[in-house]
């Protein structure tokens, strides 16, 4: 009867498979967004590895984009050193990413939502520091130049027109929002969720809490690189940008729209923001920013749950 | 050498008249305000504009300055903060954020994206001869008003009924409130003068900070460590450790020109980790 219950929200509903079928309906019938399309699947792909942390674990995080920068710059470069094959620089992106979400995993281990908050932003610092200062690596300031990229697996060549860019992120998506999907449904995902609710009791029952919240910040870590080098790889282009602060702050927002801790809320809250942001910088192109603070501040005042009631009601029912 | 100490004690001072109003919001009433930057910045822009546009003297656009960024503060917390006080962290940090966002856009869009420079009288321009080190006039006045204003609030905090029903609003609001004591008021105020004071700092320090609308940001690093590292008891450990921050940004800067900006988020992992409470804690 328990174990009924628990294994209840892993089967798949069919809005989840409308959900994955408009998005490859959206790739094949309307080509002139694929470059929309692309991003919104890499946005969706970071929103979704902060939710592994934030909506799983509890851990509020101001300094995620360190990960999506170290793919990013890790794809640029493995372009650069000749190794051309995209493919190859997803891997290390993810990998590189993973390695460092790793070592400061510690880091984010002890203390309040203050010390994490500060400390995980203090990173993504660090390291857009370096990624500055290192100029023979990074090209600084400037950007990094001079990536190649050969065609996806040998045959198929990126166009000028992003079609083989947004099927390449979107696959990439599905199959790790597939891998995610296991994960939080698997007794590591119940635990994570036990561990946020109340870490003591968790300990108390024996969870190892320690390892638990190292392993989901390691994939979270992963997840986000992967994002990065897609990015890197469908743009072709690194800047340090890809670190800045307003990456971390943007991507808390994306998922805070579609709401944290049932998947799906990083890549709904994606396709919302980024159609929000074409509308927006439409009517004012450099004030953008504006616009994104009046959203945090309207989201938090007038409460999450009443502005986007709607689709969180419609979403309640994937659960 | 000795230049660069009263520097970096200049710099301290005035990081700590910046941090002294969000030591009070976050480290005491426990509201994770990531704007408190752009109340500082607020009270620059003031300074800005009183002095380069309407011919303000210097010294009288310093308290007008303090006293607009408090009349702002007091307006948004009563308006949009006491809404969130009660909140989740993350929602704090959403809304502490959005709040930055939107006045980088508005000084943006009011005052240029470019650097800024308050124009200071001649007499603070000159410098001094102190045994061997040349030290500016203004450096001096930024450690004079600093100090001043520390000892006052140290002064208001521990000596005064104020201080007294605030210490005791914050230990345990529920129990405060039982007493007497009108708790929200009491909050309003600190926070209104906790803006003043940034804004005091913002337009003081206008000089030696940049004042660009990229500032709340940039600066936001640096008073979170002045309060983590401070503590929340009394007002001596935000003081001493934004005096540590001070010499060891500036000297860091100084001695090691391209890891200069390393040292300071360095430091910041590393006391977190090590003494999450702060250096000071009780």
């Amino acid at each position: 009867m328990k174990v009924v219950a628990l294994a209840a929200p892993s089967r798949w509903r069919l809005v989840e498979g409308l959900f994955w079928l408009a998005a490859a309906l959206g790739w094949q019938f309307a080509p002139d967004y694929s470059l929309l399309i692309n991003e919104i699947a890499i946005f969706g792909l970071f929103a979704l590895s902060l939710d592994l942390i934030l909506g799983y674990a509890g851990i509020v995080s101001l300094g995620h984009a360190a990960f999506l920068g170290l793919g990013a710059y890790t794809a640029g470069l493995v372009g650069k050193i000749g190794l051309v094959e995209p493919a190859l620089g997803l891997i290390a992106g993810g990998a590189i990413a993973g390695l460092v979400g790793f070592a400061t995993s510690f880091l984010v281990l002890r203390g309040s939502d203050l010390t994490r908050l500060m400390v995980t932003l203090s990173v993504s610092l660090v390291l857009g520091e370096i990624a500055n200062r290192w100029v023979g690596l990074t090209g600084g300031s400037d950007g990094l130049q001079g990536m190649v990229l050969g065609p996806l697996l040998g045959r198929f060549e990126f166009d000028m027109f992003g079609r083989v860019g947004a099927a390449y992120s979107l696959i990439v998506l599905f199959a790790l929002f597939l891998l995610a999907r296991k994960l939080v449904h698997a007794p590591f995902g119940l635990s994570l969720q036990a561990i946020a609710g109340n870490r003591l009791r968790s300990a108390a029952i024996g969870l190892p809490v320690g390892r638990r919240l190292v392993g989901v910040y390691t994939i979270a870590a992963c997840y986000a690189g992967v994002a990065g080098a897609l990015l890197a790889q469908t743009t072709q282009f690194v800047s340090l940008d890809v670190l800045a602060f307003h990456r971390s702050a943007e991507v808390m927002l994306i998922l805070v729209i579609g709401g944290t801790g049932y998947l799906y809320g990083g890549l709904i809250g994606a396709v919302l923001f980024k159609l929000l942001q074409d509308a927006l910088s439409g009517l004012t192109p450099q004030y953008w920013q504006f616009w994104l603070g009046i959203i945090f501040v309207a989201l938090v005042v007038v409460g999450r749950d009443r502005v986007f009631g709607l689709p969180l009601a419609l979403m309640r029912r994937l659960r | 050498m000795l230049t660069l100490l009263i520097d970096g004690l200049a710099y301290g001072m005035l990081l700590f008249v910046l941090a002294s109003g969000l030591s009070v919001t976050l480290g005491v009433m426990n509201f994770i305000n990531l704007a408190h930057g752009a109340f500082a910045m607020a009270g620059g822009y003031f300074g800005v504009v009183l002095v380069n546009v309407l011919g303000v003297p210097f010294l009288l656009a310093l308290p007008l300055a303090a006293i607009g960024t408090g009349l702002l503060g007091l307006v948004l917390e009563r308006t949009l903060y006491v809404h969130v006080y009660a909140r989740s962290h993350l929602d704090q940090v959403l809304f502490s954020i959005g709040l930055v966002f939107i006045a980088m856009a508005v000084v943006d869009y009011t005052q240029g994206s470019q650097q800024q420079f308050l124009r200071l009288p001649d007499f603070l321009r000159a410098r001094i001869d102190l045994g061997g080190a040349t030290i500016g006039a203004y450096r001096l006045l930024i450690i004079a008003v600093c100090g001043v204003l520390a000892g006052v609030l140290q002064f208001v905090l521990v000596r005064t009924g104020f201080g007294a029903r605030l210490r005791a609003a914050v230990d345990d609001p529920v129990v405060a409130r039982g007493l007497g004591i009108n708790v929200g008021a009491i909050f309003a105020v600190t926070f209104a003068v906790g803006s003043g004071l940034a804004g005091l700092g913002g337009a003081l320090g206008a000089e030696i900070l940049g004042l660009d609308p990229s500032f709340p940001l940039k600066f936001m690093v640096y008073f979170l460590i002045v309060v983590t590292a401070g503590g929340t008891a009394g007002m001596i450990g935000p003081l001493l450790a934004a005096i540590m921050l001070g010499i060891a940004d500036v000297g860091g800067k100084y001695y090691f020109p391209t890891f200069g900006g390393f040292v300071i988020y360095t430091l910041m992992i590393v006391l977190l980790v090590r003494r999450p409470n702060g250096l000071f804690a009780r």
